[in-house]
């Protein structure tokens, strides 16, 4: 799938994703010729439809994780996975601990796991909120 | 003037996100995993019931017994049971950078199966999903979740990958979408006119879609009396021996049925493991032995320019 610009003849970019927590989707698209937005919103079937391949639209801002298809879209599944400790430990304070605890438990592993990686990259020890936002801003991990 | 707009295949990978590129990356995933497996191996059927979980148990825990490294793919994802016959380990499964870690069983080998990752004993599979609809993608979920638990299980170099598929000839062709040349497909039937039946379309199901190496196993293919040691035929109908005849595949085991190595297995005990001398586990050991031949043939011939 894949949006022009007709007047520009310009293949749009991918801008951003949300995931209003509904089943549905709005992505938006962006001509970088003229700046002409346009919002792609999908109903729940349709971005169910897109998430049982296991693909993204717009694509990837952060590499596929390791059963990730399953981990996000097993609604009977218990805590089944666990985080290996890396070499590097980072470390969570408080108010990162707190955040992390409100994502819903089915990726909550997966989630930790993408913050974890982008610390350990960054040579940064400890996730604070501030290092969470910051990340999130880096990888659009939006309602992350 | 009709105004001209450039097509979708015009535009080539512009803009990057393509549907097309994210499923490439998974197949090279799955393809670079898979390169550190010498074989894989199918254990289908069709028919439900006909006991493929109980041969790849206990092929599996008879591979490892003869110095082989052995993961073992459950491939029924609504109706996961590898778990329970080869007494996996419980807990956790380990997210490391390499993938997920199987889980170790007592037979040995290392597994991975959907039974692994439910909350509970009773909890049935269940998605993520609109009310309405899932059946437009819960085939297309299922498939994810095989194509998952080859691609990022962490099974570090086999010898062998046993993937136990759910009944349904369409699994057949399901898996080959992510394993296009198995080292061989074992069928698994019972000398019973409607498993007989269902196996002949498997078979047909993977000729046609270019499988090179299948095999046949007729389980429960007779049953040694315990007062006289003479066999008796369970169901009566044609005998493994004869379908393979006449369907022209090789026959690479005949399994008496034995209630006994069934409850052992059933309780995490394959047969080769728990009552070696048994007429079943013996006969599955033999089917050990000629899945090995079997790839020494293969590969010899595979490496003939």
């Amino acid at each position: 799938m894949k949006f022009l610009c007709i007047g520009c003849d310009t293949v749009m970019s991918f801008a951003e994703r949300e995931l209003p927590g509904d089943g549905t989707m709005t992505a938006v698209f962006t001509c970088e010729t003229c700046g002409r937005e346009v919002a792609m919103l999908t109903n729940p079937m349709e971005t169910q439809l897109v998430s049982s391949l296991g693909i993204q639209v717009g694509g990837r801002t952060v590499p596929e994780q390791p059963m990730e298809l399953v981990r996000g879209n097993l609604a009977t599944g218990g805590a089944a996975f666990a985080d290996a400790e890396a070499p590097g430990r980072v470390t969570w304070n408080e108010d990162a601990t707190e955040r992390l605890a409100r994502v819903p438990s089915f990726v909550r592993g997966m989630v930790k796991r993408i913050y974890t990686d982008y610390a350990r990259e960054r040579g940064i020890a400890t996730i604070t909120t501030d290092v969470m936002d910051r990340a999130r801003s880096d990888l659009g991990l939006e309602g992350m | 003037m009709k105004r001209r707009i450039r097509t979708y295949a015009e535009l080539g990978d512009a803009a990057g996100g393509s549907i097309g590129a994210q499923v490439a990356a998974q197949t090279e995933r799955l393809t670079r995993r898979l390169g550190a497996i010498g074989h894989v191996v199918a254990i289908a059927s069709g028919k439900g019931g006909v006991g493929k979980s109980f041969i790849t148990a206990n092929l599996a825990a008879a591979l490892v017994r003869r110095g082989h490294r052995v993961g073992v793919v459950d491939g029924d994802v609504n109706g996961p049971t590898a778990a329970l016959m080869l007494g996996a380990a419980r807990g956790p499964l380990t997210v490391a950078d390499d993938g997920v870690h199987p889980a170790n069983t007592a037979a040995g080998c290392t597994l991975m199966s959907m039974d692994l990752l439910l909350a509970s004993p009773d909890a049935p599979v269940r998605w993520r999903e609109p009310a309405d609809g899932g059946f437009v993608w819960q085939s297309t979920l299922e498939t994810g979740a095989l194509r998952e638990f080859l691609a990022d299980t962490a099974w570090g170099e086999l010898d062998y990958l046993l993937v136990d598929l759910a009944p349904g000839t369409d699994r057949i062709s399901r898996l080959l979408a992510l394993v296009p040349d198995p080292s061989a497909m074992l069928l698994v039937t019972t000398p019973s006119a409607a498993a007989a039946s269902v196996v002949t379309r498997s078979v047909t199901h993977a000729r046609d879609a270019g499988v090179r190496d299948i095999a046949l196993v007729s389980n429960m293919d007779g049953h040694a009396c315990p007062s006289c040691g003479s066999a008796v035929p369970v169901f009566g109908d044609e005998p493994g021996a004869a379908l393979a005849e006449r369907l022209r595949i090789p026959l690479w085991a005949t399994v008496p049925f034995d209630p006994a190595v069934g409850a052992d297995t059933d309780r995490g005990r394959p047969a080769v493991l728990a009552a070696p001398h048994t007429a079943a586990a013996r006969a599955l050991e033999a089917l050990a032995r000629a899945l090995e031949n079997h790839v020494r043939t293969r590969t010899r011939a595979e490496a003939i320019p």
